[in-house]
């Protein structure tokens, strides 16, 4: 057996791994919040809650509609994102006026409440989710047996963020996207319908979270607390690469993941803390993130 | 074309506007004159819908526009270029100039509108469009306006701050337009500026049109022009 700094081969490459599918969560989450805050000045507390909702809703196509994972990972996404577009309709889009606490208090209050439901219908303990036959097994990479479906939730993680950054920053749906982030009534001046953008974007942002949770389902078990033991780490990761930044929230989810992982090999006792106190540095070096703009 | 009668504005408490009267035809380049705080920009963003709240009637073509959100507005043929001119930053220019949805046939196309202004062809590759000079933003923001097919445009304090040479450059294409069917309103501070492209002056003050000159008779009036002004 191989070692690098006196640590087991196998066993970094599995903590690197398992920080880099943590990682691919991160960046999928934060990027929705950093989509969602863009445009609509709302930091979503309840992105976490609309994940685990994405998870539930696989579970529940599969369970009640034998409808499986692969399918789930187009629809789930889909329903939750059109829950996401009522919410903003009915409830979030009555804050617009009024100061971010608002929304962050609001937001707040729908994850406990939806967080609440679920419980109540489903208890905590969780339920499994099986891995798609599809999925099954392990690929020897030399260095190290990776399983099949980690391989798999980082390869659609990569390639949903990068989706999701072409989109924003080189089509020209996402440059009225930015150009609504910065000067709304202007670009509505223009004869685009903003707050239909703004609606949809809020599902986007939603769909994401779902999208992830689907992903997330058969990793963790699908219960009603899934999303809250994620975002907080995810607002950390959301702060460190800076507000409402689509590049920044992407490579900081994957390398606080990655960091995550490490400090998991070298210094255990810290890995559940290492993401904040990469946040206080950084708040203190760089009070506007890696990656945001000056402000 | 564009006839306001009564308009009343305010910005929370306070009241801008208080019944502004005047028409603009077909074809026409008018000029709303007067002096700083009169009410000139906010008759603008009222005509566009973005002043919160406003009364009275702006009827464009015959219909009537005041209870109309802005992007409806824009989409019945109505386009400003205002006074802060509105080029973003976070977009390069080309996605700047690409930003305004075509809203009827018509617009120019971007060949005719780079023969227009041949210093934006060379810039179109600039990643941000706030690194433009000053003339050059005024030019884009002119510019992408013309692509949309909107025939009644409103140009608000287009010279501001810009060298002479560009204030020329604008004038000209404020004539080129006008010939090619566009309808202009116009806000100016600087009325020998407005008397070389404009039709009619409106003068305003105080949140009311107080006079209307023809710009043919615009020498005649001098005297009161300047009192009206103040310079």
């Amino acid at each position: 057996m191989f070692t690098i700094l006196g640590i087991p081969g196998p066993l970094l490459f599995g903590q690197l791994l398992l920080g880099l599918i943590n990682g691919a969560f991160y960046a999928m989450l934060s990027l929705g919040l950093a989509v969602i805050f863009g445009m609509l000045n709302i930091i979503n507390f309840a992105h976490g809650a609309l994940f685990m909702m994405g998870a539930f809703v696989s579970w529940m196509l599969l369970e009640y509609v034998g409808i499986g994972y692969f399918p789930a990972l187009i629809l789930a996404p889909l329903i939750v994102g059109i829950f996401g577009l009522v919410l903003e309709r009915t409830i979030v889009s009555r804050l617009y006026k009024l100061d971010h606490i608002y929304g962050l208090l609001l937001t707040f209050g729908l994850a406990l409440v939806i967080e609440g439901l679920f419980r109540n219908g489903y208890g905590s303990s969780g339920m499994p989710y099986r891995i798609p036959a599809a999925l099954q097994g392990a690929t020897d990479l030399g260095f190290m047996f990776m399983p099949n479906y980690r391989g798999w939730v980082v390869l659609a993680a990569v390639v949903v963020c990068f989706l999701t950054w072409l989109i924003i920053e080189k089509t020209s749906l996402g440059a009225t996207l930015r150009a609504a982030t910065e000067n709304a009534p202007m670009v509505q001046a223009f004869g685009v319908n903003v707050p239909r953008m703004i609606s949809l974007t809020y599902a986007g942002g939603v769909a994401l979270a779902a999208f992830a949770g689907v992903l997330a389902a058969p990793i963790y078990s699908v219960n009603p607390n899934m999303g809250s033991s994620f975002i907080n780490t995810v607002f950390a990761v959301v702060v460190i690469g800076g507000m409402g930044s689509i590049l920044g929230s992407i490579l900081t989810g994957f390398g606080l993941g990655i960091v995550e992982g490490l400090t998991k090999v070298f210094y255990p006792q810290a890995s559940a803390t290492v993401v904040f106190l990469v946040m206080v540095i950084v708040l203190l070096a760089r009070p506007r993130g890696l990656f945001g703009k000056a402000v | 074309m564009l006839k306001i009668s009564g308009l009343n504005a305010w910005y929370g408490e306070s009241h801008v506007l208080h019944g502004v009267d005047f028409e603009v035809r077909e074809g026409e380049v008018v000029t709303l004159l007067g002096r700083n705080g009169a009410g000139k920009t906010t008759t603008m963003k009222s005509i566009m819908g973005l002043v919160p709240r406003r009364e009275g009637s702006i009827a464009y073509k015959g219909a009537e526009t005041i209870r109309m959100a802005s992007n409806k507005i824009a989409r019945a043929g109505i386009a400003i270029c205002p006074e802060e001119r509105g080029i973003f930053g976070s977009l390069s220019v080309t996605e700047n100039m690409m930003l305004p949805p075509i809203v009827a046939p018509g617009g120019l196309d971007l060949d005719t509108i780079y023969t227009l202004f041949p210093n934006l062809k060379e810039r179109a590759s600039t990643s941000q469009g706030t690194k433009l000079s000053g003339g050059e933003q005024q030019m884009l923001a002119i510019a992408r306006i013309l692509r949309t097919g909107a025939k009644m445009l409103l140009l608000d304090e287009p010279t501001e701050g810009l060298a002479p040479v560009i204030v020329q450059q604008i004038g000209r294409t404020i004539r080129e337009i006008k010939n090619r069917g566009f309808t202009v309103l116009l806000v100016e501070q600087n009325f020998r500026f407005a008397a070389t492209v404009a039709d009619r002056h409106y003068v305003m003050d105080h949140g009311v049109v107080i006079d209307m000159i023809p710009n043919h008779a615009l020498e005649a009036n001098m005297d009161k022009l300047h009192d009206y002004l103040g310079v």
